[in-house]
């Protein structure tokens, strides 16, 4: 039973509509104790308050963020090496809701470190990095969306998101670089170091696995989504050629 | 191959445009900023480096578009597709054209502008030894943003929302050696690293670029 | 020397347009490509010239022996006549582009910015670059388009030329230039079911 039968669409629609109510379901399940847990029964933090219960969503959205983009190039290699539609199509559809998970990473990040820094942005290389990564979701989606072919939009959004991917991990250690001078080690990310207690620890993990499945659930909407208006278009296709 | 640099490079002297614009540019930018931060000459020295590098990236910029999108429009593309030139090697040498008429105008022009900035003297040959290691860098990558860009309609701004991205490695490293000469401290690791860049960049991004033409052509 | 094609289909868009195309043309001989408007002739004579792929079927020709001449010609404005003509001689690796000038009574214009020129004078500026191109295979799209009686008459020489010295051609018109050539009516070959580009389109529906 390989993988690459999902590549195609009938089967993967039929394994996808089977999947997906559990992601619903467990992602609720998972976001609901995670973050009622997280923000209602653990204790405050002695030096930052309660404001420091925004890591329960600001590290798990962190992390979909950047494993969103790694989804995205491996289905944009998938596409370049094997021309599966799905794949090009799941990329497509992951697009947006990586950008989300940004948007929400660096709002929290910006929310949690106001009553640190007395500001609501920092240059932090972290909070900075994310900021670049948010661009670079949003001239994907705008390439997507610019062209009308759509094998050639995938053929050209997917060698950007190649690209891309290595500029992003260049900007990394760019924005590292530039950024060692100013505020070393105060940076606003999570050590986990530093929270380890498990008190923190477990809500944290329902946070995670919430987000994870919560992406599952949407990828896998938004790729039926996107098949079906491809079925659509291809019927219409059909009926011009007569 | 070199046919196509000098016809390039022909047509962009001819052309008018492509090589005042964008000194042009660059100098409106330079003569702007005091008015936007104000005319005290500390403020602007400790900020010149960076203004004339982000000058000199947005006067890359304006012209990218011309490098592919008016050989798209009357069919050279599609000829040259045809030759029995590499279209490697067809990207390159046009990334090379625009370096020459737009990167390398402004390397030169740089001092000149730099002085209206009150750049520190310690900061002149940082600046400019970035900027001739960094603007080759701009225009490969700005090459590449054209290929993708090359069939849209107003492709324009597009070009550069996927570029800018692409151009933040390549500005940290080349503002920061320039601002740390300016300070007199050591500049070697950021140009080292800003010259890896650029010279992965050239060597790499024309198989993508080639790639996204072949694409676009079909 | 030949182009042979077995079983070519071609899509444009992704939708298949033209399939089960086979024909073969010799050295020394033309193709002409019949058939109404929109039916792919374009999208075949490109995908013959390497511009596009082929859907499926194959086709057979030297390496490097094909130039492409379409509606675009690919003259710069602001180059002369000259500088164009000497751009594409240099890039095809062939050298004096006078036997081209004379071939389409270009000699006059020769100095002229091919800004400057009519539309009937850049397409023969355009047929010229065949010329300079120095490939055997001939593959031209609507080539007499802008082109008056004279000119049409200059442009048969050329090819008869061509075939005469070994090349062959495949063109694409609804004129006669009088060639001895043999006529293919591509529009039987229309696909009919709509085959997408990918089998994995199939799925969709």
């Amino acid at each position: 039973m390989s993988l690459w039968e999902y590549a195609n669409p009938v089967k993967f629609m039929a394994l996808s509509g089977r999947i997906l109510p559990w992601a619903v379901w467990l992602s609720g399940i998972c976001l609901v104790i995670g973050l009622v847990w997280g923000f209602f029964y653990t204790p405050d933090d002695f030096r930052q308050g309660s404001t420091v219960k925004i890591i329960y969503l600001h590290v798990p959205s962190a992390l979909m963020a950047i494993n969103v983009w790694m989804m995205m190039l491996v289905t944009s290699l998938v596409w370049i090496i094997r021309r599966h539609h799905v794949s090009a199509l799941a990329a497509k559809a992951a697009a947006p809701i990586g950008v989300v998970m940004t948007l929400i990473a660096l709002v929290t990040g910006a929310i949690w470190g106001q009553p640190m820094w007395g500001t609501w942005w920092a240059w932090d290389p972290r909070l900075t990095s994310f900021l670049i990564l948010f661009l670079f979701y949003l001239g994907y989606i705008a390439l997507w969306a610019a062209i009308e072919d759509n094998d050639t939009a995938a053929d050209l959004t997917s060698i950007l998101c190649l690209v891309g991917s290595v500029f992003a991990i260049l900007s990394r250690y760019a924005v590292n670089f530039w950024n060692q001078g100013l505020h070393q080690g105060a940076s606003l990310s999570l050590d986990k170091e530093k929270n380890v207690a498990d008190v923190f620890y477990q809500p944290l993990l329902f946070c995670i696995a919430g987000f994870v499945l919560l992406f599952v659930a949407l990828v896998l909407l938004r790729t039926r989504t996107e098949i079906r208006a491809r079925r659509t278009s291809a019927f219409l296709a059909r009926e011009r050629m007569g | 191959m070199k046919a196509l640099l000098t016809r390039d490079l022909r047509l962009a002297i001819r052309a008018g445009g492509g090589f005042g614009l964008g000194l042009a540019f660059f100098l409106i930018v330079t003569v702007l900023v005091p008015f936007g931060v104000g005319p005290q000459s500390a403020l602007l020295s400790e900020i010149a480096p960076g203004i004339l590098w982000l000058g000199a990236l947005l006067a890359c910029l304006l012209s990218l578009d011309r490098i592919l999108a008016l050989d798209w429009e009357d069919g050279t593309l599609d000829l040259l597709a045809c030759a029995p030139l590499p279209m490697e090697a067809a990207v390159s040498i046009k990334a090379l054209a625009h370096w020459l008429t737009t990167g390398l105008p402004l390397v030169i022009a740089a001092p000149l502008f730099a002085l209206l900035l009150n750049l520190p003297s310690a900061g002149y040959v940082p600046l400019v030894l970035s900027l001739l290691l960094g603007t080759p860098a701009l225009s490969v990558i700005g090459t590449f943003g054209a290929a993708l860009t090359v069939g849209i309609k107003r492709g324009g701004l597009l070009l550069s929302l996927l570029v800018l991205p692409l151009y933040v490695p390549t500005l940290i490293y080349g503002a920061e050696a320039a601002r740390r000469g300016a300070q007199g401290l050591e500049t070697s690791t950021p140009l080292f690293m800003l010259a890896g860049i650029t010279f992965g960049v050239i060597a790499l991004l024309p198989f993508a670029s080639a790639a996204v033409l072949r694409v676009n052509i079909r | 020397m030949h182009l042979a094609v077995q079983d070519l289909g071609v899509a444009r868009g992704g939708i298949a347009v033209l399939e089960g195309l086979t024909f073969r043309v010799e050295a020394g001989t033309a193709l002409i490509l019949r058939g109404p408007n929109g039916i792919g002739k374009t999208t075949l004579l490109r995908a013959i010239a390497g511009l596009q792929p082929s859907l499926n079927g194959s086709i057979d020709t030297p390496e490097d022996s094909i130039a492409y001449a379409a509606h675009s010609d690919g003259i710069k404005q602001a180059l002369t006549v000259r500088e164009n003509l000497e751009f594409w001689a240099a890039v095809f690796g062939t050298g004096d582009i006078n036997g081209a000038l004379d071939a389409f009574a270009l000699q006059p214009l020769a100095l002229r910015p091919a800004g400057a020129l009519s539309a009937g004078q850049k397409r023969r500026l355009g047929l010229a670059r065949l010329l300079v191109s120095a490939r055997p295979i001939w593959v031209l799209d609507e080539p007499t388009v802008s082109l008056d009686v004279d000119a049409v008459a200059m442009f048969a020489a050329a090819i008869c030329a061509h075939l005469e010295a070994g090349g062959l051609a495949l063109i694409a018109t609804h004129i006669d230039l009088g060639l001895d050539a043999d006529i293919l009516d591509v529009a039987p070959f229309k696909a009919r079911a709509p085959i997408s580009v990918d089998d994995a389109m199939e799925g969709f529906l």
